[in-house]
């Protein structure tokens, strides 16, 4: 566990939510869920099916609005702000289904996720020449970076309707890198991938995450691989927050096994 | 998306640039230099047709941003061409203004109408979409019926746009003229697709959501794409009041709305050259249907059924988009491509 302390800035908070409550009807996903994610860190959500994990990614990034309750990031309130403020505030996402764009190739996948960091606007856009070609060969760089990172070179051009789901996978992680996340948000970015891939897929998360120092905030059901990579977990169910700490200590929690493998039969 | 044998890229900018070969250029060229020779092989008949597939041209772009790229669906754009049509026609004959100035004003304003049809896209898609853009096309004729001083049953007539002593009064000329306008606004629109807004449009379509929480303002791009989709319809209008000198509600029917949507389907969703090819097929086919289809069809209908020419027309072209919705709902934009593919490894099976 030498990861988290090559950055000396581990006590600092990223992110801060506080006493999230979100209902859809009659429906409590979430019920005073605080939850707060360190500078620098992998912080994974578990917790069994149902339990508000993707609500709780839903609230961060502005898609549910909690009825109760605040969330900070870098202490400024982002609890009412629309989506795509939030986005360019620096927070990325991937989606549990996936939600590419399958019109358009990978490459212009990832360049569509560097809308908010481009400047040029559309007239400038419809001219072309000048300002925006520049602008343009300046972020494809960037994105060439990413591409070159998640090997994707093969794909570049290819539309990603045609791609197979575990490229799919992939380029998903590209896109919300190309935003430049300062958090990141990973909804089981392992779903449905055999071991291979997902040793790929654990492989780049922590490239990304040595390389640039990105706050990860990571969703997962594999409790192997979840154990090997996140600093801390938090285990929720039913809609509440059950247990918080390092791997070693939620292994041990009875909480988190009677969550997931029932309550020990009395006497 | 491949290169000829052989061909590599250096840099990102000769990967980006649309002409990527010294072929590429060739060809362009030539096919520059047949166009605007074209007016002298052309019979008087189809140089009419050739000028009305420019305007046509115009138009679809326009909707191929918002429908093809932005998935919007539109059935106004007749609509917000009679609305160009209209105040460039009421610039020149009550703003003193001379008609060039007036069609980019007019352009323009059309864009203004078009961002309020464009608000309820907010908050409703698909079907419903389509009935709030269809009702569009209706508000805007009612609209311009019912202003005195733009003489709705009556029109309003300007004089042939000119520049210097050139007057654009003959088809030859206006061939020119529009089809200037044609290749600019092509260019235009390849730019828009190809940058930040294209990628917001297309992302919007795909996956509006998912374009909401990777940074895309989706409303604002929705009302961009709109704004430009009724910037394109105006001075398409705009085009048709200098071709032919008048403007009235009659030369924007409904059925050009569905045209314009046809053009499209035909052309292939969401590509420029497609669209393109779209109206020039369409339009085309209509024209051989007209001048050789409805005779015949006249000619076998029983004596007192009336004049079946007439309605030959729409059901062929009813007929045609049946056919590329079940054989090619790609377009011909598809089979291009599948062409283009063939061809680079010819002689090659693969």
């Amino acid at each position: 566990m030498e990861r988290g302390k090559l950055l000396d800035n581990s006590n600092k908070i990223k992110l801060h939510a506080d006493d999230i409550d979100l209902t859809f009807g009659g429906v409590r996903a979430l019920m005073g869920v605080s939850l707060e994610i360190r500078e620098g860190e992998i912080l994974a959500l578990i917790g069994p099916n149902g339990a508000g994990k993707t609500c709780m990614i839903n609230c961060i990034d502005g898609f549910y609005r909690p009825q109760k309750g605040r969330i900070y990031f870098e202490d400024k309130e982002i609890t009412h702000l629309a989506p795509h403020k939030i986005a360019e505030m620096g927070i990325s996402r991937t989606f549990q289904n996936l939600a590419l764009y399958t019109g358009m190739s990978t490459l212009e996948n990832l360049m569509a996720a560097r809308h908010a960091k481009l400047k040029y606007g559309t007239l400038k856009g419809a001219i072309y020449f000048g300002w925006a070609h520049n602008e343009e060969i300046e972020h494809r760089k960037r994105v060439e970076d990413i591409i070159d990172l998640l090997d994707l070179e093969p794909m570049r051009k290819k539309p990603v309707g045609a791609l197979p789901y575990g490229q799919r996978k992939k380029v998903e992680l590209g896109r919300a890198l190309a935003l430049e996340p300062r958090l990141l948000l990973l909804d089981e970015p392992m779903a449905g991938m055999n071991v291979e891939e997902k040793e790929d897929m654990a492989r780049y998360i922590l490239d990304v995450h040595d390389m640039q120092g990105t706050t990860i905030l990571l969703v997962e059901h594999d409790m192997g691989l979840v154990m090997d990579i996140a600093e801390r977990i938090v285990a929720l169910d039913f809609g509440q927050k059950i247990a918080e700490g390092s791997p070693a200590e939620i292994k041990e929690d009875e909480k988190v096994l009677a969550a997931y493998l029932g309550k020990p039969k009395e006497g | 998306m491949g290169l000829p044998c052989g061909t590599f890229n250096a840099e990102y900018r000769e990967d980006m640039a649309i002409l990527r070969t010294r072929t590429h250029w060739g060809l362009a060229i030539a096919a520059i230099v047949l166009l605007f020779t074209l007016p002298s092989y052309l019979s008087n008949t189809w140089l009419i047709v050739a000028n009305f597939i420019g305007i046509w041209i115009v138009a679809a772009l326009g909707l191929s941003l918002l429908t093809g790229y932005c998935g919007q669906i539109s059935l106004g754009q007749a609509g917000f061409m009679a609305a160009g049509a209209f105040s460039c026609a009421a610039l020149v004959n009550y703003g003193g203004l001379s008609y060039w100035p007036a069609l980019i004003v007019a352009a323009f304003f059309t864009g203004g109408i078009g961002l309020i049809f464009g608000i309820p896209s907010l908050r409703v898609k698909g079907f419903y979409l389509a009935i709030i853009t269809l009702a569009a096309h209706f508000i805007i004729l009612f609209v311009i019926l019912h202003i005195p001083a733009l003489q709705g049953t009556m029109g309003l007539n300007i004089a042939p746009p000119h520049i210097g002593s050139v007057t654009f009064d003959s088809h030859h000329n206006f061939f020119y003229l529009i089809m200037g306008v044609v290749i600019i606004m092509t260019i235009i629109t390849k730019n828009i697709v190809r940058t930040k807004p294209g990628r917001a449009f297309i992302a919007i379509r795909d996956n509006d959501l998912a374009a909401e929480m990777m940074g895309v303002d989706v409303f604002r791009y929705k009302l961009i794409a709109f704004f430009i989709c009724a910037v394109y319809a105006g001075l398409a209008g705009g085009l048709m009041l200098g071709y032919i000198t008048h403007a009235h509600i009659d030369e924007y029917p409904f059925m050009d709305s569905v045209w314009c949507l046809g053009f499209l389907i035909v052309g292939g969703l969401g590509s420029v050259a497609g669209t393109i090819m779209g109206v020039v097929f369409l339009r085309v086919f209509s024209q051989l249907t007209y001048m050789y289809l409805a005779p015949l069809a006249t000619l076998l209908m029983p004596a007192g059924m009336g004049t079946a020419g007439f309605g030959i027309g729409p059901f062929t072209y009813g007929l045609i988009i049946i056919l590329f919705l079940i054989f090619e709902p790609r377009g011909l934009y598809h089979r291009w491509e599948i062409f283009k593919s063939w061809y680079r490894l010819w002689p090659f099976a693969y």
